[in-house]
């Protein structure tokens, strides 16, 4: 039956059969008792991690523009959705209803974020966008570190300087406390809710791939004045992938912040470096190819913690791997011994091609300037 | 006078964003490429004159020198064997590996060094100068920051308009083409321009340890990119525009910390990034650039 | 009525007077050529006419509709098509996937009904199927539908480019250079496609070469352009042979 397929059809069913497989896999391991506590506090952070790999890969596979700022909107989705469970922890008793209001917020609010964002950026390209990315998820990480909130019998108090100055009434009950964040988020998330919206970011970003919209959008990235000239809207379908890739982040926020009783912006879980993550996940799970990004995630998130010796160089294979890859994939030499071996890409499939470009393609970073050369 | 303290800090802060900027505005204007582990050079470099003058005691001058030359052989092993295998691949590729790159040299630093802050004892001998009894104090680093930033101008100015040498790299940036078919080595040519902006990060990252004395192995990446920042502020390519965009940022940024917020001091230097790149794309002195149909 | 009446257009790049005073009128079904000698102007007249860029001054009217001053999208929805002097696919994507992109805005399901895969999604991919496969076996091209367009050699490239271009249902189709590159035996093989296309879709198409057997094969009437203006227009073998025209080309 496989076989009468489309080909993509086939292969978003491996992806999907992938996810149910391993999580089934998980579940008996767990219920066997023959998971460590270790790997076991991993799995509801590895479902986040994949479903901002797959938003990720739709912005940097699909739509061809590097997004350094990812975790920006991850940290939006994940404070919103955080603060709603705790403001709503006894008003709203069931805790799976509380769960999905608090992701669908999440989701809403990092999609309003993504769109904010998406306006003047997606006006750039190339270096200027990541670059402005990058900004933007560094300024989303600062403010979250001054944001006070509380609620009192009044209402909501907000206010940016410090905590005292809430005004709050005394039966008053701080929800963001600044650099410190929230504390005592109601803990929802689960390994079953993680795959579930893993598969429900899998639906979405793989339909939207094999759909007119996912055309528009592949036709932009490899060609964006050939696009235009068939009738395409630009703006509409880059801020399209933009804003479904930082809604599903904010997706994974949500998930992220119901598993940890602490939830502060640091650099290190909302800041460059998380976004950097993403991107290694994305890049070795091949650009474009999305079932690559779980299985990068996968194995870049447990092998570590499988291999403890290897955990202190973690960062530094990485690194290594990047540079790797990239040279590999796209340098004359690594093209040469790829035709010569009759090897392909490595871990790229569906992407964009990384190593031809256009004299002019390099020079072009404004994109609606007006005027463009003769 | 707290203003005018806090302006001089500003244009201290802000020559050393402006000579970090000129190494990431050079690369840009010639490899056309934005070269994420500058920031990362920066932290080599001073480690090296931690080592050399902290921890073995040379001469701070004999430090510095090593330190560039270290920055200068490191930049150039880094366009080598990262960058110009991928002069002909797309922007795509060259930035994800340029993030390799600055990975790998934080990540070097961290095993080599450890992540215990190490606290940088500044090079500057001289003593703070005190002015208006006392109300007004420019520290000797502020003054040597903000000499070295103009000679450092200057020179580069001199050197990419009257040299053989940098007429050969504004003919590059130009046009790479053109001026290797005019008989321009262009491959030496980005290797000068990475070895310059080495060096030159070698310098900043001295003057910024002894300005900010806690070194990590992530010293160099918020500088990196704020200075990037500052190049495009500037002009991204323009050697007068750099400075500009440094000081720019510096007043910016330390007028920013003292009278809206601490916290905040990055995000208004970024959102300074992004109204700049809305409102003007090309920086205060940059040159429009358009693909052909 | 002629189909396309363009009437003084012009445009200045800063003190250059790219296309100065250019007048067009062409008939519904014409082949028609726009000739010149390089940098005459010609691929600036399909970039105003495009939306590429906006002209100075002048009017362009499409079949009846001011299409003066108007974006890219507008004019091609209007019903103006075109392919590029240095190719320009969707290199990545498919063969088929190609022509689909062209059939954009006449199967225009929303993006909700494309991610849940409502009833219209199968309706309409099929019929883009449909149609896309049928456009690519005018040119030939069904074998190779799941080929990645880059894979393609060039000359296939360059019918593909048309097979999109067609796709948008235009009412006139600009093909800039399409023998650029391609040897004799191809070139025929080329002008026997045109032609194919004018006569099968009822076609009305603009064309700029430089290979003077396609021009003088194919093309009905001309328009030569020389530093921005109109040299001379008229029936194919009168311009060829105009004096000017010969003068403009080969020096004096």
């Amino acid at each position: 039956m496989l076989k009468n397929m489309k080909k993509s059809t086939r292969s978003n069913i491996i992806t999907y059969a992938m996810v149910i497989v391993a999580y089934i896999v998980m579940q008996t391991l767990v219920s066997t008792g023959s998971v460590t506590n270790l790997i076991q506090g991993l799995l509801v952070p590895l479902c986040a991690y994949s479903i901002l790999a797959v938003s990720l890969n739709l912005t940097v596979g699909i739509l061809g523009e590097l997004s350094l700022g990812h975790a920006g909107f991850m940290c939006v989705g994940a404070f919103v959705s955080a603060a709603f469970s705790k403001i709503n922890a006894t008003s709203i008793e069931n805790d799976l209803l509380r769960f999905i209001i608090a992701i669908i917020i999440a989701a809403v609010c990092a999609g309003i974020v993504g769109i904010l964002i998406g306006i003047p950026v997606l006006r750039l390209k190339g270096d200027y966008l990541a670059i402005v990315t990058l900004a933007f998820g560094e300024i989303i990480k600062n403010v979250m570190n001054v944001i006070y909130l509380g609620v009192d019998s009044k209402g909501i108090h907000f206010c940016i300087t410090k905590a005292s100055d809430l005004n709050m009434e005394s039966d008053g009950k701080i929800i963001i406390n600044g650099a410190t964040g929230i504390t005592g988020t109601p803990h929802s998330s689960n390994f079953t809710i993680g795959v579930i919206l893993l598969l429900i970011t899998l639906f979405i970003v793989l339909n939207l791939i094999n759909s007119r919209s996912g055309r528009a959008i592949m036709a932009i990235r490899d060609n964006s004045i050939a696009a235009e000239s068939i009738g395409i809207d630009l703006t509409k379908y880059k801020m399209l992938a933009f804003s479904i890739s930082a809604m599903l982040a904010g997706v994974a926020g949500a998930l992220y912040s119901h598993n940890l009783s602490t939830l502060a912006a640091t650099s290190k879980n909302f800041g460059y470096n998380m976004s950097i993550m993403i991107l290694v996940f994305v890049v070795l799970g091949g650009i474009g190819n999305i079932r690559g990004s779980i299985i990068a995630a996968i194995i870049l998130t447990l092998l570590p913690e499988l291999l403890r010796a290897v955990n202190d160089y973690r960062m530094l294979i990485y690194a290594i791997l990047l540079i790797a890859l990239m040279l590999f994939n796209s340098s004359p030499a690594g093209i040469n011994f790829r035709e010569k071996y009759g090897i392909g890409r490595l871990l790229h499939k569906n992407g964009p091609d990384l190593s031809e470009t256009a004299g002019t393609q390099r020079a072009h970073h404004v994109e609606g300037a007006g005027k463009k050369g003769v | 006078m707290d203003f005018l303290t806090h302006l001089i800090n500003g244009i201290s802060l802000g020559s050393i964003y402006a000579i970090i900027a000129l190494g990431y505005t050079m690369v840009y204007g010639i490899a056309k490429m934005l070269n994420f582990a500058h920031g990362d050079v920066i932290m080599i470099g001073s480690y090296v004159v931690f080592i050399t003058v902290s921890t073995m005691g040379f001469p701070t001058i004999l430090g510095i020198v090593i330190a560039m030359a270290i920055c200068t052989v490191l930049g150039m092993t880094i366009e080598k064997v990262a960058y110009s295998p991928l002069r002909n691949a797309t922007p795509l590729a060259v930035l994800i590996t340029a993030i390799g790159v600055s990975y790998l040299l934080q990540n070097i630093a961290l095993l080599v060094f450890g992540a215990n802050p190490k606290s940088f004892k500044s090079v500057v001998p001289f003593e703070p100068l005190v002015l208006a009894d006392g109300q007004l104090v420019i520290t000797g680093v502020s003054i040597v920051a903000i000499i070295t930033g103009v000679i450092i101008m200057v020179a580069l100015t001199l050197f990419v308009n009257k040299t053989k040498a940098g007429c050969a790299m504004k003919a590059v940036s130009e046009d790479r083409g053109a001026a290797q078919l005019m008989g321009i080595n262009v491959n030496g040519t980005i290797s000068m321009t990475f070895a310059i902006g080495s060096a030159l990060a070698a310098i900043a990252g001295v003057l910024l340890c002894s300005a900010y004395p806690t070194l990590t192995p992530y010293t160099g990446s918020m500088p990196g990119i704020k200075a990037f920042t500052a190049a495009v502020f500037g002009g991204i390519g323009s050697i007068p525009g750099a400075m500009i965009g440094g000081l720019l940022l510096g007043i910016i940024e330390i007028l920013g910390k003292a009278y809206i917020s601490s916290q905040l001091a990055d995000a208004i230097v970024f959102a300074v990034l992004i109204i700049v790149l809305l409102v003007k794309p090309t920086g205060i002195l940059g040159k429009p650039i358009n693909e052909k149909v | 009525m002629a189909i396309l009446d363009i009437k003084n257009l012009g445009i200045s790049f800063g003190g250059l007077r790219a296309v100065d005073n250019f007048n067009l009128s062409i008939e519904k079904g014409e082949l028609y050529g726009l000739i010149g000698p390089n940098g005459a102007g010609k691929t600036t007249v399909f970039n105003l006419m495009t939306g590429v860029y906006k002209p100075s001054d002048g009017i362009i009217m499409l079949d009846g509709e001011n299409i003066t001053g108007k974006n890219t999208v507008e004019i091609n929805k209007a019903g103006i098509a075109r392919t590029f002097q240095n190719i320009r696919l969707f290199k990545n994507l498919s063969v088929l996937d190609n022509v689909k992109t062209g059939l954009h805005n006449e199967f225009a399901y929303s993006t909700a009904v494309g991610i849940f895969r409502l009833p219209g999604y199968f309706k309409d991919e099929r019929l883009m199927d449909e149609k896309a496969l049928s456009l690519l076996k005018v040119f030939d091209l069904d074998g190779e539908k799941d080929y990645k367009a880059s894979n393609l050699p060039y000359g296939k490239q360059r019918k593909l480019e048309m097979a999109r271009a067609l796709a948008t249902s235009p009412k006139l189709l600009l093909l800039d250079e399409p023998a650029a590159g391609m040897n004799p035996n191809e070139t025929k093989e080329l002008m026997e496609t045109i032609k194919f296309v004018r006569d099968e879709f009822d076609m009305t198409i603009l064309l700029i070469e430089h290979d003077m057997r396609l021009v003088s094969g194919i093309c009905e009437r001309l328009s030569v352009l020389n530093f921005g203006q109109v040299l001379c227009q008229g029936p194919t073998g009168e311009v060829l042979n105009n004096p000017e025209v010969i003068k403009a080309y080969l020096g004096d």
